[in-house]
């Protein structure tokens, strides 16, 4: 085999001793061959391709185990002795592509470092070297990029750039830690395209490492599915799709969404989706809504003359990637902007009458509230959840704060006895229900979900929608769900819009939108998608 | 107020003991932190209990006695009035530390506040207290403390206004920066729609979570102002003669350094030292205590 981990044991050195990480991982990769390594967080997956290139974080030991990569045992390696492997051996593409690169550096001259470490060129030769590099990557005008900096470039770009660093010195193997997590379903696709294109055209095997089985199912020859540091489960994806021999592969890919099923489907043991309530009269109009920011010629238009309705009782998906005003929407809204112009109603009286900067005093605050992207970020880290959880009722309601929190914490099922704890010790997916309580105590009409999910472990994520599903059929709130993830929103929401640079360019049920869609971009958005296939397990 | 401390009871201990186990930790893991922490005790306690250690009243002046190297009886020698040196050395503390003290709490307050605002509202308020500590910053920072205790006159009063003018700029920064990263950060939207007004948001939501960076520069800065204030006294502003002080001490001895009575000098400079240094390595322990990533 080219690559043979055997009996890996990681183990990080923590004030409460030593915590194992990952415990008798084994894994094997034939040359050419693309395995993905699958698993929730936590899960080892990330450390067991750290302890193979050898660069644990700090406290991170190799406990025991053999690596063999092409008849060289790298564990037995010393970090000079890996100096050389990494990068002309070995290399890796790390999640967060701005992170990975020197801010102050221009792109070009990082990918001449590369080189001449290796010595794959003289310093007259580095930069045509790089720049062909760059040109492997499909970077257009790779002349002109050579002199970019990291942050003159797009996240997919800086991607590029990080795959071309990768791939500079022809590796033998190359690692891809999570490489589209945090770039948008369409960038996801052309650089996932990318790297298995030129993986396959050099003949290098390849590990991806991701949380997204239908990413691993789309691009992997094998599968190695991963849970608290030990390997559970290992099969090719048809194999392991279709016929999962371990519970916990099998939960997971229950959690996935996918095609075909419904909420209730997500969970173990499947259950029936709560009721909808019945939709009602228009409770918010939005007309003719426009925002720009900047001034003269620099003039960005965010929103472009967006108009919809949501009917009480109803839950309307907008749907669309990065930077396509989802969020400018969603927060003008909640009236934390104003619009540059338009007008936004709420039973038919005008919202945008009151300037953002004075509605906190706006007895309609209490209407309108929201659940966050990221329920760790909005959560005071000082504030326990019962305070965070308390803060809104004090201000907008004149409810006992001690008994209504309780009855909220009960409501989105978060054990009584956990509200004295801060953030940092609480969960993902236990925040999350902190930031729904939070959202939810001012008893609000309609709840903005700005990607609720987003952050989550797909396991997390089938119980949180669930929450969200079971919340609606009891209090028959309205919802505006904000999401890039189709498959995620369909299985909320009655309604759908797809937005595009400022413009909303498809609406219609959900259903509909998702089998038979009219405008090309929600099709390109459906096909980006890495989806299982319709499996029922 | 009242319901937020009723929520506040089964939290607190938990929390404290959390703290103390952690700054356990810190401290075991670095010994230098120890010895700063041990030396602030140290200090702290000579300035509360000093004048029950001292053997002899520090303004007494015995001609007899006059620049006795150190012995048994006078540990640090005396100077040239015949005056126990250990004794004003040990009185001195108080003054200096309370001077400090003062300076830096009058600091942080002014300059926090100004910050915390400059960085939250931005526009005008941002361009006024920017110009205003630029200002500052010109000068040099302790010629702008003569100036100003030359200008408002030789009291200690008026050495803790200036040692807290020049000290101000470094809270201001301090607390816009850290305001700003967060003024639009999750929390504080999720504050904006729970009703809190901008005031509240930035005293009771954005504030506290900017303090440990500042008890930083609090502890950094304090060693900073025993310094200054002393230096004030040393070239003869501020604190007069007789009052034990360190820099004014460290002022008269310099003269008989030359004649070989080096402990006039040497002995004040020591505990000025001492001090200083001891804040300066408080500063890098309180960092780490603080610092979330230490926390694994």
């Amino acid at each position: 085999m080219f690559l043979e981990v055997d009996h890996l044991a990681v183990s990080f050195a923590t004030r409460r001793g030593k915590v194992a990480a990952v415990r008798d991982v084994r894994f094997s990769l034939a040359k050419g061959e693309t395995l993905g390594i699958v698993g929730e967080s936590g899960s080892g997956k990330s450390v067991s391709a750290y302890a193979i290139m050898q660069i644990l974080d700090r406290g991170g030991q190799l406990e025991s185990g053999r690596i063999q990569f092409d008849g060289m045992e790298l564990n037995r390696y010393t970090n000079r002795e890996m100096r050389d492997i990494r990068g002309r051996e070995i290399s890796m593409v790390f999640q967060n592509p701005r992170a990975a690169l020197n801010p102050i550096r221009k792109v070009g001259h990082q990918i001449e470092d590369v080189l001449r470490r290796h010595a794959r060129t003289s310093a007259s030769g580095a930069k045509s070297a790089a720049i062909e590099a760059m040109r492997a990557v499909h970077i257009n005008q790779p002349e002109k990029r050579y002199h970019s900096y990291p942050f003159e470039l797009s996240g997919g770009m800086s991607q590029r750039i990080v795959i071309a660093l990768a791939l500079a010195c022809d590796p033998r193997l190359l690692i891809a830690d999570e490489p589209t997590t945090g770039l948008d379903v369409t960038t996801q696709k052309v650089v996932m395209d990318l790297i298995a294109e030129l993986t396959r055209s050099r003949g290098m095997s390849s590990i991806l490492i991701t949380h997204d089985l239908g990413l691993a199912a789309r691009y992997c020859d094998r599968i190695v599915v991963m849970k608290s540091g030990e390997v559970v489960e290992t099969g090719t994806p048809d194999g392991l799709f279709h016929a999962p021999a371990n519970a916990y592969t099998k939960r997971l890919i229950r959690a996935t969404p996918r095609g075909g099923i419904g909420i209730g489907d997500l969970v173990d043991p499947p259950r029936q989706a709560p009721q909808r309530p019945a939709i009602g009269a228009p409770l918010l109009q939005v007309r003719d809504l426009r925002k720009t920011f900047g001034k003269g010629v620099n003039t960005v238009t965010a929103v472009d003359a967006v108009s919809f309705d949501i009917h009480a009782g109803e839950s309307l998906g907008l749907v669309g990637e990065s930077g396509c005003g989802k969020s400018t929407t969603s927060s003008m809204i909640m009236r934390l902007a104003d619009p540059t112009s338009g007008e936004i109603l709420l039973d038919g009286r005008s919202l945008t009458d009151t300037p953002a900067s004075r509605f906190a005093r706006d007895p309609r605050r209490t209407s309108l509230q929201m659940v966050f992207q990221d329920a760790l970020a909005s959560l005071n880290p000082r504030f326990t959840a019962r305070q965070s959880i308390a803060d809104p009722i004090r201000r907008l309601t004149r409810e006992n704060a001690d008994g209504r929190t309780e009855e909220l914490a009960g409501q989105v099922g978060l054990p009584v006895e956990l509200l004295d704890r801060f953030p940092h010790q609480l969960s993902g997916g236990q925040n999350a229900r902190v930031g729904i309580a939070r959202a939810l105590a001012s008893r609000p009409r309609l709840l903005i979900l700005d990607e609720p999910t987003a952050a989550l472990d797909v396991s997390i994520q089938a119980i949180v929608l669930n929450l969200l599903a079971d919340l609606r059929a009891d209090l028959g709130i309205t919802y505006l769900f904000v999401s890039h993830d189709l498959h995620v929103v369909r299985l909320l929401c009655d309604r759908i819009l797809v937005m595009k640079k400022g413009r909303i360019v498809e609406e219609g049920d959900a259903q509909r939108v998702m089998s038979n869609p009219t405008h090309e971009y929600t099709r390109t958005l459906l096909d980006a998608v890495p989806s299982l296939p319709n499996l029922k397990i | 107020m009242a319901d937020r401390q009723s929520v506040a009871p089964p939290i607190a201990p938990a929390r404290t003991r959390r703290l103390l186990g952690h700054a356990v930790y810190v401290i075991g893991d670095n010994p230098i932190t120890a010895i700063a922490f041990a030396l602030f005790a140290l200090i702290i306690g000579v300035a509360v209990f000093g004048p029950l250690l001292i053997p002899f009243d520090p303004l007494e002046t015995n001609a007899s006695r006059a620049l006795m190297p150190p012995s048994l009886d006078n540990w640090f020698g005396t100077d040239n009035l015949g005056r126990d040196l250990f004794s004003r050395v040990i009185i001195a503390t108080r003054l200096d530390l309370m001077i400090s003290v003062a300076a830096v709490a009058l600091a942080f307050v002014v300059g926090a506040a100004m910050g915390s605002a400059a960085g939250y509202w931005g526009g005008w308020i941002d361009i006024v207290t920017g110009r205003l500590i630029d200002t500052i910053m010109a000068f040099p920072l302790f010629v702008l403390a003569m100036g100003i205790v030359a200008a408002l006159g030789n009291t200690v009063e008026n050495i803790i206004y200036a040692t807290a003018i020049i000290n101000l700029p470094f809270y201001a920064r301090v607390a816009r920066a850290e305001v700003r990263i967060r003024r639009d950060s999750g929390f504080v939207q999720a504050a904006r729609l729970s009703g809190n007004s901008d005031l509240r948001i930035l005293a009771l939501h954005i504030f506290p979570n900017t303090l440990p960076p500042m008890m930083v520069q609090i502890s950094l800065n304090m060693g900073w102002a025993i310094l200054n204030a002393a230096g004030l006294s040393f070239i003869g502003l501020g604190v007069r003669p007789p009052t034990p002080e360190w820099g004014i001490m460290v002022a008269e001895g310099a003269n008989f350094v030359v004649s070989g009575e080096w402990w006039l000098a040497f002995f004040p400079g020591l505990a000025l030292m001492i001090t200083v240094f001891a804040f300066n390595l408080l500063g890098d322990g309180l960092r780490d205590i603080v610092d979330p990533r230490q926390r694994t």
